[in-house]
């Protein structure tokens, strides 16, 4: 309803909700399709570990968050304190901090906070991306709501699937679904590699960085969580010292 | 029993919060343009850190897996539909692993 509002404020038509919400769900799909095994795995993986049926529905439900998931459950049935399993979980997850900060600079302007907390709740890596590489500088409230539904949708059944239809997908299909997120990442980066240096710098340094970070044996003690959030800030702000009005200025 | 709704609950808690609060609160903030552009690169950043290593132990084995990004980075050079290039590396993955 606050949406509504906050359309009809602008003067946008209320037809362009269905059509701006359509076109989330589209954007949405190379998402569902990266989710769907995932959330099988995790299921599975679960069930595996004899975490009750309940507990990893309800997970999928209100965590929404895949490595953090699978994390989870692992620290659960190796018995560590409750305690340590959040702090673990919070570490790994902060790097949506970064991403919903970023976000929050594309959102129509004036959307109310209570559809902001609705909306924020669906960040993730892959929402996240796709949402910010769309070209439309402004990003409709619908069409955030349409994608986020989406990948929600694709992971809970995901999850669904992998409790209860037991054996999972072949072994040669699970391994090859392994690169779709991936895929996508790719996907929406190099298109915009073409168009702007900037973003080639920042991204290939990212790379760099996260590169070492991952192979040098002075930085095996950092948790994925840290090393994406390190590199990210660092090839950020290499950016914006570099190109303090923004990344599309050199175009 | 309990031991799962702790969890749980801070589990829940503890994802949102960082989903949240700079949504809500930077929304409609007028920032300094460092921290603007900072915010426009977040997405590229993030995207190079997700990618790389990562993908290059996606599918159990190296050569699979630099097959499966090449045929992405390939479609997705020519600006493809990114469920095409999804589909392309998955493809490429499978083929390779079932044929070499």
């Amino acid at each position: 309803m606050d949406n509504n509002a906050a359309i009809k404020e602008r003067g946008l038509p209320i037809i362009d909700k269905k059509s701006y919400l359509l076109q989330g769900v589209k954007s949405g799909i190379p998402i569902a399709i990266g989710y769907i095994p995932i959330g099988m795995a995790f299921g599975l993986l679960a069930k595996s570990l004899a975490i009750p049926n309940y507990v990893s529905i309800l997970m999928s439900l209100t965590v929404f968050a895949g490595a953090s998931q699978f994390m989870a459950v692992n620290l659960i049935s190796i018995g560590t304190p409750s305690f340590e399993i959040v702090l673990a979980v919070f570490i790994l997850n902060l790097r949506h901090f970064l991403m919903s900060a970023s976000i929050s600079q594309r959102i129509m302007k004036g959307l109310s906070k209570k559809w902001m907390s609705i909306l924020s709740f669906g960040i993730t890596d892959e929402t996240f991306t796709v949402a910010s590489l769309r070209e439309d500088r402004e990003l409709n409230p619908m069409f955030l709501f349409g994608l986020n539904s989406i990948a929600f949708a694709a992971w809970n059944l995901g999850t669904i699937a992998g409790i209860f239809v037991a054996s999972g997908l072949p072994e040669s299909i699970k391994s090859s679904m392994g690169i779709a997120l991936y895929s996508m990442f790719i996907g929406l980066l190099v298109p915009s590699l073409r168009k702007s240096m900037s973003v080639c710098i920042v991204a290939v340094l990212s790379m760099l960085i996260h590169t070492l970070l991952h192979y040098l044996p002075i930085f095996s003690g950092l948790s994925s969580g840290w090393s994406i959030i390190i590199t990210t800030i660092i090839a950020s702000t290499a950016g914006a010292l570099l190109y303090p009005k923004g990344v599309y200025t050199n175009e | 029993m309990s031991k799962f709704f702790i969890v749980l609950i801070g589990m829940s808690v503890l994802t949102y919060l960082p989903r949240m609060l700079p949504m809500v609160v930077l929304k409609d903030l007028k920032l300094p343009p460092f921290f603007k552009s900072f915010f426009e690169f977040i997405p590229f950043a993030a995207l190079g850190a997700l990618i790389f290593p990562g993908i290059i132990s996606s599918t159990g084995d190296e050569k699979s897996a630099v097959m499966g990004t090449l045929i992405s980075v390939v479609l997705a050079f020519f600006r493809v539909n990114v469920v095409i290039v999804v589909l392309g590396g998955i493809l490429g993955v499978y083929l390779y692993q079932t044929l070499m």
